[in-house]
């Protein structure tokens, strides 16, 4: 075990997996010599030359297509794109190539690639520098999404994304990269996708979130406790493949659930887990479902703090589990 | 830059001094026969479309030296990124028929288990890269594909295509752009069949050749008459020789016409002038090559005869044994999104075979 931090651990699985699987190549913009905007991709250049981790020509479309082009060659391509705000130039390659290759091949072509990608607000960046457009990708059958919320995950799941034989988007919580420090194992460490965590037991209502609204509801949890109320704490880690098991269990047990997410609230991913536990777990409810979510605006710079979810906001929403 | 297109093949049927590439009469014949097999099966596609047998039909009719040409400088081992109006690739080839017309069909033995509509080809063992719609999406794939093989140290090749269309789209500068960057091991052919549903070559671009954009992207630009088909294979003999010495991409621009609508969903004579189709049917691909044959003695009215013959039957026999199949296995619908089936793929699959498994109970009711 090492301590790092959520960034450190990502800069890690890389690592390993491409001391692992020599098909395994990072590239995207400023990821090579600089070692990325964030330093996510630091030092892996120079461990494993220019040939495997390198710098590409500022457009999306053609790190997501050039991607598409290696995975179908037999590599592993590692595609970083420098904010998720970006990535809309390649977005064509990302629903109508990578996500239906397999399917429209008859299983014949597929595309093994990550597509990583920091996501989300509170770092004083604007709209260009903060969204979480999670669920457009959501929506396109055929992808992959991961977010993880701590180093261990960052780093079990991101290798597991680079072995997956299907495309993954995987979204890095930026806001936390280097907030989120915790015990990471060495060496080895897979968490499979499509299987969520149990962040805090809990009786009273159930808290599902994901990247870093998830530290955000833990500090919640803890104040609910204060006035008596227990907080389960789920985190999906993947919202494609879902572990739906694993939320509607703890809401039969809890009878409450409050979903959080800071991507705006219309046609957000917390729609689909509240329309699972509706058609799936309604009998168990003993209250309604509340989401607290960013607001359907922009991505307003100078309010962010107001604009995204905070421990108020999500203390009112449990309350409206329990009053109404 | 000039913009003269290199050709090869004189009115008189002879090839123009020092420039014939020279090919065996065996391999003369069999590129004259797989152009002539690729436009007997684009008619009998059109044919089919018009009669309700398939759904969809894209015909390559007066590209098939563009087409054909280009890909007959690559080795059996380099790789296709084909845009939708190259089906002659697949004769090359090798590819049975009833493949290719089983896909036109979606049925059973569609080795794309029907996933796509006409003339969207996928052959994995040809290494012709499944087809998509959107316009340029297959050059930077194969910009990155080739890429991937330097990486690799191999030295697969790798052609591309799309129409003057195409080079608008970001993917084509993407491509373009990578490839030079990294000398890529890439051919792009554009085949400038001067329209894009209806919107003419003019309108595409204010460049005065499509070849010219080679320069901004650091590699040879290569302007070929593109209905001759000893030009275009010559041309692009080079470029792929070229790239598998390391030497880096290069684009070809085909100069040539698209003698057909756009697709069986269009109806070109509502948008192009008459005059200029006629100018250019007199240029047609097939007949300029068999005036070189006969020339040199490869070419008569009887070959013609077998070899049409030959061709008709062969592809009307598929459609017959095509017609005669079933649609895919209705729940192979869920196959195939993902390696493995997640939970929700697997529900909706259970309670879709459920349904119909009731409906054939209920005999049309829908009880509640």
């Amino acid at each position: 075990m090492s301590t790092m931090t959520l960034l450190e651990a990502a800069n890690k699985a890389m690592q390993h997996e491409m001391a692992n699987d020599e098909r395994v190549v990072v590239f995207g913009e400023d990821v090579g010599l600089k070692g990325g905007v964030f330093g996510t991709t630091q030092g892996l250049q120079n461990e494993f030359g220019d040939d495997r981790c390198f710098d590409t020509p500022l457009s999306e479309c053609g790190i997501l297509g050039t991607a598409v082009g290696m995975a179908l060659y037999g590599l592993r391509p590692i595609a970083e794109i420098q904010f998720l705000d970006f990535i809309y130039p390649g977005f064509d390659q990302i629903v109508s190539e990578a996500a239906k290759m397999r399917y429209r091949s008859g299983g014949e072509y597929t595309c093994p690639m990550v597509i990583r990608s920091p996501y989300g607000g509170g770092i004083r960046g604007g709209h260009y520098h903060s969204q979480s457009s999670e669920a457009y990708f959501c929506h396109t059958p055929g992808l992959k999404v991961v977010i993880p919320s701590t180093p261990a995950d960052t780093k079990g799941l991101l290798i597991a994304s680079i072995r997956d034989e299907d495309p993954v988007m995987f979204l890095e919580p930026k806001r936390i990269y280097r907030t989120a420090k915790g015990e990471v194992p060495d060496g080895e460490h897979v968490v499979p996708l499509g299987k969520g965590r149990v962040v805090r037991e809990g009786s009273d209502c159930t808290i599902v979130a994901y990247g870093a609204m998830v530290p955000l509801v833990e500090k919640a949890a803890l104040e609910a406790e204060k006035q008596g109320k227990s907080m389960e704490i789920i985190d999906p880690r993947s919202l494609v493949p879902l572990d739906e098991e694993l939320i509607l269990e703890s809401v039969k047990k809890t009878g409450r659930c409050v979903i959080v997410h800071e991507a705006p609230r219309t046609c957000g991913y917390g729609g689909e887990i509240a329309a699972i536990i509706a058609e799936k777990a309604i009998e168990y409810l003993e209250g309604p479902i509340a989401r607290v979510t960013g607001f359907d605006t922009p991505f307003p710079y100078a309010l962010e703090n107001l604009y995204m979810p905070d421990v108020r906001r999500v203390m009112s929403g449990i309350a409206k589990t329990f009053n109404w | 830059m000039t913009s003269k297109a290199l050709s090869i093949i004189e009115n008189d049927g002879r090839a123009a001094k020092g420039k014939d590439p020279n090919l065996s009469d065996e391999e003369l014949r069999r590129i004259y026969e797989i152009m002539v097999m690729t436009r007997v099966m684009d008619d009998k596609g059109l044919v089919l479309q018009r009669r309700g047998g398939i759904g969809f039909y894209l015909q390559s009719t007066g590209q098939e030296a563009s087409h054909i040409g280009s890909a007959y400088a690559m080795l059996d081992s380099d790789w296709f990124f084909p845009a939708y109006r190259q089906p002659g690739i697949l004769l090359l080839r090798g590819v049975p028929l009833d493949d290719i017309v089983n896909e036109w069909f979606g049925n059973d033995g569609d080795t794309s288990k029907g996933r796509q509509m006409p003339v969207h080809y996928s052959f994995r063992s040809v290494n012709f890269v499944s087809i998509s719609s959107p316009i340029g999406t297959q050059l930077s794939q194969a910009a990155g594909a080739a890429m991937g093989a330097q990486m690799r140290g191999d030295d697969t090749v790798f052609m591309t295509y799309c129409g003057d269309g195409g080079t608008s789209s970001n993917d084509f500068h993407a491509g373009l752009n990578f490839a030079g960057v990294y000398k890529a091991p890439v051919v792009f052919v554009v085949e400038n069949n001067q329209w894009a549903i209806s919107v003419p070559f003019q309108k595409q671009t204010a460049a005065e050749t499509i070849a010219a954009k080679a320069q901004a992207y650091g590699m040879p630009g290569i302007r070929v008459d593109g209905n001759d088909v000893l030009a275009v294979y010559r041309a692009s003999k080079e470029a792929v020789d070229r790239a598998r010495k390391g030497e880096g991409p290069t684009l070809i621009e085909t100069v040539t016409y698209r003698m057909g609508s756009h697709s069986s969903s269009d109806d070109a004579d509502r948008y192009r002038d008459k005059k200029e189709w006629e100018a250019w049917g007199k240029r047609d691909p097939i007949l300029r090559f068999q005036k070189y044959l006969q020339q040199k003695g490869l070419w008569d009215a009887e070959f013609e005869t077998e070899v049409q013959t030959r061709s008709k039957q062969e592809i009307n026999d598929a459609v017959k044994r095509a017609e005669l199949r079933s649609l895919p296995a209705p729940e192979s619908m869920f196959d195939d999104v993902f390696m493995n089936q997640t939970p929700q793929i697997k529900e909706q699959r259970e309670d879709f075979l459920a349904l119909e498994g009731e409906a054939d109970e209920a005999q049309g009711e829908f009880p509640l």
